[in-house]
């Protein structure tokens, strides 16, 4: 018999009442502003624009108080959010090489062209807290220096000049997009990179950490890192030609990786790519440890068995939103499926209870 | 170089500003500059996404990397020019001044709308960059060799 079980409407009224009321936190401490989230959680607004796989850092910041700093539950909302959107189109492929870099370094070469830039990194701080932040302060002023004109060249392409590295094949090839198809495996590197760079910043993590730790071990080099803004460009079919709707900061981890060679062909150097929205090092450099790591059979390597060369395994469990929606259902009621497994495990206890006795006698 | 690319290209320079302007920003300098003309709406503003793509390595096959938000119009002014906005973000009346400008920029006033719109937009953009530029360049390291004292 199926019961149907209707109420606690006014018990979830009540809930969300409290929780609206606990957001807030206490009255007398002054009210969060988006504009103070986005100035000051920068950081925590651009992992969301990330994962939320939306870039608006208003949105986010809005997310994020909505979530009460809950950042899974902040992505959420934008996510939900991005389905309500129309899709206006899709950009030109943005050009990195052309980024104004806040940040730009490289751990391959130390004398790149353009230099290393250290950009506001937490790199080199002590990891002391530093109680004067308890305190209020004068805002803090950057130094400056005279910028220079020179352009800040792709690490990977003086390497590529020699034939040192594996080519990067360039195409205008339609991209598929998870967002629009269901995934479907074997995917291409294409859907692989969009959907590590939405997926959980701790999973790719952990991920590209088990590859270090010689689970599919890659020997990665971070060839160039960069961050800084770049502008997004469009095709206008109604005016034919293309224009900037906009710019967005993003991180770029280029990785120079172990070589390979053969008979035919002499060892050269391979890469692995991260590309994340906002300033998100930690997220793009695992991004790009990953994407080397799934890349084993187009390279002709062997697949030890390691969980980041697992593409299904890698690329189904990589987003947070799929995790914590299946995940967190098991706490709703369940009443009914349980009563069948109740039912199921009396009645099995009944049949032994009867065989047992019928053994006995 | 033709006249039509000439204005082609001149009209992309200023969409793109008009794209990336702080909208606050622009709706003071426009509403210095002129007083809104009378127009016809040929798509009302509207938000949508559009999809960002990548490309594998900076430069092989492209991927999509996630959206962002964009609001757009089309107007036409009694004048008969057509003006377009594609703006970042979500606010309606920043597309609506991008379009407006985007109109105007192509008639009589377009010189007024230069001098005090456009131009102030490029140079507040020019000044951040520049700004930012001169941040990072301080960060910039400077190597020096250590003498060790071997021979």
């Amino acid at each position: 018999m199926y019961v149907a079980v209707k109420g606690g409407e006014r018990a979830i009224d009540a809930a969300h009442d409290w929780l609206a009321e606990e957001r807030r936190g206490d009255p007398e401490v002054p009210e969060l502003s988006l504009a103070q989230i986005r100035e000051q959680m920068s950081l925590a607004v651009n992992r969301v624009m990330a994962e939320g796989s939306l870039y608006d850092p208003e949105l986010a910041a809005l997310a994020i108080k909505q979530a009460r700093g809950d950042l899974i539950e902040a992505i959420f909302l934008i996510r939900a959010y991005r389905t309500t959107l129309p899709r206006i189109g899709h950009s030109r492929a943005v050009d990195t090489g052309a980024m104004r870099c806040d940040r730009r370094v490289s751990a391959t070469f130390k004398d790149a062209p353009g230099g290393q830039v250290l950009g506001p990194t937490f790199d080199y701080t002590h990891r002391l807290l530093d109680f004067k932040l308890a305190a209020e302060g004068a805002a803090p002023v950057a130094r400056q220096a005279e910028p220079t004109e020179a352009p800040t060249p792709r690490i990977t392409e003086f390497l590529n000049r020699d034939g040192l590295i594996q080519d990067e094949a360039h195409s205008d090839e339609t991209p598929a997009d998870m967002t629009r198809q269901p995934m479907e495996y074997p995917a291409d590197r294409a859907l692989r990179l969009q959907a590590l760079t939405r997926g959980d910043e701790g999973f790719v993590l952990g991920m590209a950490y088990s590859t270090q730790r010689g689970y599919g071990r890659n020997h990665p080099f971070v060839g160039e890192l960069r961050i800084g803004a770049v502008e997004v460009e469009m095709e206008i079919s109604e005016l034919g030609f293309d224009i900037c709707i906009g710019e967005v900061t993003l991180t770029e981890c280029e990785t120079v990786n172990q070589f390979m060679g053969s008979k035919t062909e002499p060892a050269q150097f391979t890469r692995g790519y991260g590309l994340v929205f906002g300033q998100t090092e930690r997220k793009a450099i695992s991004m790009a440890l990953v994407d080397r790591a799934l890349r084993w059979e187009e390279l002709g390597e062997e697949n030890v068995g390691a969980p980041a060369q697992d593409e299904e395994f890698v690329l189904a469990h990589s987003d947070n939103i799929q995790a914590t929606g299946f995940l967190e259902h098991i706490k709703l009621p369940h009443y009914v499926d349980f009563q069948s497994e109740l039912e199921l495990v009396r009645k099995m206890r009944r049949e032994a209870e009867g065989s047992m006795k019928e053994a006995a006698e | 170089m033709n006249v039509t690319e000439v204005g082609t290209e001149a009209r992309q320079r200023w969409m793109g500003l008009l794209a990336r302007a702080p909208a606050a920003r622009l709706a003071e300098l426009f509403e210095a500059a002129v007083a809104a003309p009378a127009h016809a709406w040929l798509r009302m503003p509207e938000t949508g996404g559009v999809m960002v793509r990548g490309r594998a390595g900076g430069t092989g096959a492209p991927f999509n990397m996630g959206e962002m938000t964009v609001t757009r119009c089309a107007l036409r002014l009694e004048t008969g020019e057509v003006g377009h906005g594609y703006v970042q973000g979500r606010d309606k009346t920043h597309a609506e001044r991008a379009a407006l400008v985007d109109a105007l920029m192509q008639g009589p006033k377009a010189e007024t709308l230069r001098e005090a719109v456009i131009a102030p937009l490029a140079e507040a953009e020019a000044a951040s960059r520049r700004e930012r530029a001169a941040k990072a360049a301080a960060t910039k390291v400077e190597f020096f060799t250590m003498v060790r004292g071997e021979d």
